[in-house]
């Protein structure tokens, strides 16, 4: 998996996310290009987001394990106007909901990487793209979606 | 065991409200609206506010009951109580638990209030200025999700994608508020009507489903109820106003994180609904009024269809501006301006309302109304919602 060298989605100054011990091991993931959530290792069955419980068995033994970094737009929205002083002059920029099939349904948000006014269409296909912000102090790497070429 | 009911057992003895501001025009502080409120709503039920012994709120309201009880020289603090969750989603059950508290005789002479002065303190509609977030916001503000209207609106474009909902069944549901504020004479949007055309030509919020008339105001204000036993409400100046049913909460994991609750495009009120429809015995079709909190209008459609007002399959044929109008359409709803045109005290001043219509003194009176629903703010986690009824409708 290469690390993309394509423009970031959205302009420079919004909030970074926070480094965590529960979610720590998705974000080393997507910083080494690896889409990586969680994995009941007793009932077998992923969750997102991450939580220190499984929801179905109520196993704490949660593993992380890669999935493959694709899946289909489950729904979506397209902000025009700016809600935080990075994006002033920016946009619209849109916003998709992915849902993973291959990994029981789980859903993640990110930036669908498109012109600003592209039809948008839910169960398209779509496939991750890794965004990094080495500069960031910690860096760290986003999750972005385009469409399956 | 007796039947576990709040059924006809409590009442709403008086409503009051503070002057309603656009955010940051309020002269008072969030505080001392509070009391203005307060105050009033122990003036319409014609009770000594010393009296009062109990504070419930929601959307973590800042006018603490501690505070609140030192400030008005409260005799005896005998419940306190803080619905979770941001927003409006705790209108109802604010109400709900002042009654609660009552029936059970833990307190005597409960308010249930909201105060909220946007422009003293942060605006909902702005988002995170932190440098980091975490939690859920770690996956969601990175990507420029961060304001109410963003944390719901795809839960809108995918129920209104899958059910062919057209974006103007949403501006009936605006229009509507903005018809009823034009008679109010303590609506912000007063003198401010809204038409099809304004409507129309109001820039993208979010695409594809919020202009800017589909999203509530932001504001400066307060506003309270008092809840009493239903016997001592007889003794009081106003017709009683009976809390016939109410219910709050949300459906299997309907808070799950980064936007993953199984029936996500909702707005969580399906076993609120029913289990409020249960205490109330009664049923969407028994309701001469309906108030549902507008943060969205995408957010009222679900809520309606939730409640079983409205038919999904039929959204665009029932969710006409005529239908939704005081006093003759077939479900008039926000008949004082609501969120959107009257005022964004979270939804309290649409119990207010709902008290006003069954009096008989509201602004744009149904005729004859008995059972009127508030519908509290839907997708915000837990949610609630109840049912006011007149003597008539126990």
């Amino acid at each position: 998996m290469s690390i993309s060298t394509t423009p970031r989605a959205l302009p420079a100054g919004l909030p970074a996310p926070a480094v965590e011990p529960l979610t720590m091991p998705y974000w080393d993931g997507t910083r080494a290009g690896k889409l990586v959530i969680q994995r009941c290792r007793g009932c077998g069955k992923h969750q997102w987001g991450p939580e220190w419980i499984c929801h179905r068995c109520h196993g704490f033994d949660l593993g992380w394990e890669e999935v493959a970094p694709r899946g289909r737009i489950w729904s979506w929205q397209r902000p025009h106007h700016p809600v935080h002083p990075a994006l002033g002059g920016f946009g619209p920029y849109t916003i998709v909901l992915v849902e993973l099939p291959h990994a029981d349904g789980v859903r993640m948000v990110g930036n669908l990487l498109c012109e600003p006014h592209a039809p948008v269409t839910i169960g398209a296909e779509v496939e991750a793209v890794f965004e990094p912000h080495d500069e960031a102090h910690p860096p760290y790497t986003l999750v972005q979606w385009r469409p399956k070429g | 065991m007796s039947e576990r009911t709040l059924r006809g057992k409590v009442a709403i003895a008086g409503v009051g409200e503070s002057t309603y501001y656009k955010h940051g025009q309020s002269p008072d502080a969030e505080f001392k609206l509070a009391l203005i409120a307060i105050l009033e709503a122990c003036r319409d039920a014609g009770i000594d506010p010393r009296e009062v012994d109990g504070f419930a709120s929601y959307g973590g309201d800042r006018s603490e009951a501690v505070r609140l009880a030192a400030a008005l020289g409260i005799r005896e603090l005998r419940f306190s109580n803080m619905h979770w969750g941001g927003g409006g989603g705790g209108v109802a059950a604010s109400v709900a638990n002042a009654g609660a508290a009552v029936l059970s005789g833990m307190a005597n002479c409960v308010i249930a209030f909201r105060s909220l002065a946007q422009g003293q303190f942060a605006r909902y509609g702005r988002g995170a200025q932190a440098t980091a977030v975490g939690g859920d916001d770690a996956f969601l503000a990175p990507y420029g999700l961060m304001s109410p209207a963003q944390r719901f609106a795809m839960k809108i474009t995918r129920f209104m994608t899958d059910h062919g909902i057209r974006h103007e069944a949403l501006r009936a549901i605006a229009m509507a508020s903005y018809h009823h504020a034009q008679t109010n004479p303590r609506a912000v949007m007063q003198g401010r009507p809204l038409t099809e055309e304004k409507y129309d030509a109001s820039r993208w919020i979010i695409e594809p489903f919020h202009r800017l008339f589909d999203c509530c105001q932001e504001n400066d204000g307060a506003g309270a109820v008092l809840v009493v036993p239903a016997e001592r409400a007889k003794d009081l100046p106003h017709r009683p106003t009976y809390l016939l049913g109410a219910a709050q909460g949300g459906h299997h994991r309907s808070a799950a994180p980064v936007h993953n609750a199984p029936d996500y495009a909702s707005a969580h009120f399906k076993t609120v609904a029913r289990n409020m429809w249960e205490m109330a015995r009664l049923g969407p079709r028994d309701c001469d009024v309906v108030q549902a909190y507008e943060n969205f209008t995408g957010g009222v459609l679900l809520s309606l269809v939730e409640h079983g007002f409205v038919d999904p399959h039929h959204a665009n044929e029932q969710l006409v501006l005529e239908n939704l109008l005081a006093p003759s359409g077939r479900m008039p709803m926000n008949t004082s301006g609501g969120n959107l045109a009257e005022c964004y005290m979270h939804g309290l001043e649409m119990v207010n309302e709902a008290v006003r219509q069954l009096r008989g003194k509201a602004c744009n009176q149904v005729p004859g109304a008995n059972v009127v629903a508030v519908l509290g703010g839907p997708m915000v986690t837990p949610v609630s919602s109840l049912v006011l009824g007149t003597e008539a409708a126990l």
